[in-house]
């Protein structure tokens, strides 16, 4: 023990004899872990920025659709039959832990009208405002509108740049109220721009409305299925021990829509439960990792929802992007490798150097290495204090490397402002890996050292 | 054990050493059988031609080399057949070395300088019972006020005498210098001489001067004269018989 302290400490002393060339020497390695440091935290930022730009693609979403139907083993696709459900989607939401947020889609499809310009929009879509969240869609102007609006049945919008474009010009639109299959909404806000989806098609095309005004008022289809439906609501609420799935709105606290029927009345007019049918659910789930978690989650809830027996097949698909999460994954190891290579190749650079002035060192301290031999010194004790004097290059190498690095995150997070983290584990790898590089390239020029003849290296000039 | 127990007045027992270089084919016969004796407390000069072999025998005493045959008992321990790691710990504990070039660290204190050698004396001494000895050594030799002081801050008679310090840190019974004056000049080559001599009568230390200077070689009471690889004078039986100056007169 005692031996290895002052080994290290004859070590530090032959080193302090030559302090600017052992801090020339350390450069190599200080450039080196440095560049693997800010690397690092930049490179984490560049990956959360990346992650981030992929996530507002919808990498983080999950679509819940409707089963198929099929009849005479001819099916109908996927959609075809009618099983999700408002409370489908509020379950998800109370029921999971992955999720961010969850929201209902309903679609329908009309002529927009301002004015005396017109325009047919590519998406017209009903929805609470979680889907804001859930496809990470900033407003643009004005706001989104609310959970009041989904449950009145508002008659409000909100619209996306290519219709404000298409109908209102240079108006500011927020206030305006259009037309769309005859029925009059009011503009409350504009998406910002989000351009072409992957596949083409313009995403900004489109007017999303609370679902519960696209399902009973812009959508036929299903009018008589909500007028039903409330009565359906009302009877559930007077009558608990029906089993029913339809609760209407959302808040169950609202305010009732129509007067609620008396008893009597109730039982007068009996009602079969019907469902509330929506085109499909948007999950967005916390991180890209959960998503198989999430799926199996929801997978879950709905099938305990829809009554289904274990041998039955579920009524639901579940949807993933794939092909978005391929792309993040693939991103995310595309810069771990690049800063592997970046690393990687400055280390041995700086290995390459530290061995060259390891090898000078030894040729010019022959005689003294002769003197320790003479006095004593067991090859291994050469060895030793050779390699204790690189890996200590390296480690302070390390050390300033760290702490420059650091240093070049922070202006790069204060003037490029991207979000870099400190990455303790960088931290710890680029000390063993600058401890690894002295123990390596210094491991060649101790050896010399070790293996010289007392006599030749006493006697050389 | 041939010899059962070595007389304890023996330091040195050479027993027909010989060392032969191998260079590619042909074997090159340098030393052709020496045998000596040197006690406790002699004062020697071992001197020769260059190219005598004088050298070779040094390195052998010295524990630097091993002889090719032969016996070698230093301190009452056969070495001839000891490893490279023991023969390095033997160095360590038994001979001091004194360098005609000093041999000092660069840029390293006269106190450093004198420790050095505990950095690989695995033996009792502490870190500061080491610097006490160091301390109490330099003062010995005269360099109490230069302690701090780095080579380049000293004279050549004060290094070689910081080197006679740090030979001597462990307390070897054998102090071994190799052409010690040949750097410096007369005044200082008789201060030197003199701490060698004190040391000697003193402390009783047996030191061996490599010397091919007639007036160090003088200093010693005893000269080892070697030629062509065997001894020419100087032999135990001998050494009593002829004063050193008669020796170098001749």
């Amino acid at each position: 023990m005692r031996t290895a302290v002052r080994t290290v400490q004859v070590s530090l002393r032959a080193l302090r004899r030559n302090v600017m060339r052992s801090l020339l020497t350390c450069v190599g390695i200080v450039i080196g872990i440095a560049a693997v440091i800010a690397m690092m935290e930049i490179g984490n930022g560049v990956s959360t920025l990346n992650q981030r730009a992929i996530a507002s693609l919808g990498a983080n979403n999950l679509l819940v659709m409707p089963g198929q139907a099929a009849s005479g083993g001819v099916s109908w696709g996927s959609g075809s039959v009618m099983t999700l459900t408002p409370q489908d989607c509020d379950a998800i939401i109370r029921e999971t832990t992955t999720i961010r947020a969850a929201a209902p889609e309903v679609r329908a499809s009309g002529q927009l009208v301002y004015g005396n310009k017109n325009w047919i929009p590519m998406q017209v879509t009903g929805t609470t405002p979680a889907w804001f969240d859930v496809r990470q869609w900033p407003i643009g102007e004005g706001a989104y509108f609310t959970d009041q609006d989904v449950r009145n049945s508002g008659k409000v919008c909100v619209i996306g740049q290519t219709i404000q474009k298409q109908l209102f010009e240079n108006e500011d639109p927020i206030g305006k109220e259009l037309r769309l299959a005859n029925v009059t909404l009011r503009v409350v806000g504009v998406l910002s721009r989000k351009g072409a989806s992957m596949f083409g098609s313009d995403q900004d095309d489109l007017v999303v409305a609370p679902w519960t005004t696209i399902k009973y008022r812009i959508s036929g289809k299903n009018q008589s299925a909500g007028a039903s439906q409330s009565g359906g609501t009302t009877a559930s609420k007077t009558n608990p021990g029906v089993n029913t799935l339809n609760n209407l709105y959302p808040n169950q606290s609202a305010i009732p829509l129509y007067p609620e029927l008396s008893e009597t009345q109730a039982a007068d007019t009996p009602m079969a439960v019907k469902f509330t049918n929506i085109n499909s659910i948007q999950v967005g789930v916390n991180t890209a990792g959960e998503i198989p978690l999430a799926t199996k989650q929801i997978t879950d809830v709905l099938r305990e929802r829809h009554h289904l027996r274990d041998d039955e097949p579920d009524d639901f698909q579940i949807r993933d992007m794939t092909e978005l999460m391929n792309t993040l994954a693939s991103q995310t190891e595309l810069i771990g490798k690049l800063l592997l290579i970046v690393a990687m190749i400055s280390l041995i650079v700086g290995g390459v150097g530290i061995m060259n002035i390891m090898l000078v060192s030894v040729t010019e301290r022959t005689r003294e290495i002769g003197l320790r031999m003479a006095v004593g010194a067991r090859g291994a004790h050469i060895l030793w204090q050779f390699l204790v004097e690189a890996v200590v290059l390296c480690l302070t190498g390390g050390v300033i490397g760290i702490a420059i690095g650091r240093g070049v995150s922070l202006l790069v997070r204060t003037f490029a402002r991207w979000p870099t983290a400190i990455s303790i584990p960088a931290i710890v790898a680029s000390v063993i890996v600058a401890a690894t590089v002295g123990i390596v390239f210094g491991f060649y020029p101790a050896w010399k050292a070790s293996r010289l003849d007392p006599i030749e290296a006493l006697r050389y000039e | 054990m041939k010899p059962a127990q070595p007389p304890s007045t023996d330091l040195i027992r050479l027993h027909n050493v010989t060392k032969t270089y191998h260079l590619g084919e042909v074997d090159v016969p340098v030393l052709k059988g020496i045998t000596l004796t040197i006690d406790r407390g002699e004062f020697v000069a071992l001197t020769g031609a260059s190219g005598s072999g004088k050298s070779t025998l040094m390195n052998i005493l010295g524990c630097l080399d091993r002889p090719t045959s032969g016996e070698y008992w230093l301190d009452g321990q056969e070495v001839s057949k000891l490893s490279t790691d023991q023969r390095a710990r033997v160095r360590n504990n038994k001979i001091g070395f004194v360098f005609q070039n000093f041999n000092l660290l660069p840029r390293t204190t006269a106190l450093e300088q004198v420790t050095m050698p505990l950095t690989y004396y695995t033996g009792k001494l502490s870190e500061r019972d080491g610097r006490k000895r160091a301390e109490a050594l330099l003062d010995r030799v005269g360099l109490a006020d230069r302690m701090h002081h780095l080579p380049s801050q000293l004279s050549g008679g004060q290094q070689q005498r910081v080197a006679i310090a740090r030979a001597l840190i462990n307390n070897p019974p054998l102090l071994f210098a190799d052409e010690p004056t040949g750097n410096l000049d007369s005044r200082t080559t008789k201060e030197v001489l003199e701490m060698f001599r004190k040391l000697n009568a003193e402390e009783g230390i047996t030191v061996i001067i490599v010397t091919h200077e007639p007036d160090v070689a003088a200093v010693a009471r005893r000269n080892i004269r070697i030629h062509d690889g065997l001894m020419e004078s100087g032999s135990f039986d001998e050494r009593n018989r002829a004063a050193p100056a008669l020796e170098v007169a001749k």
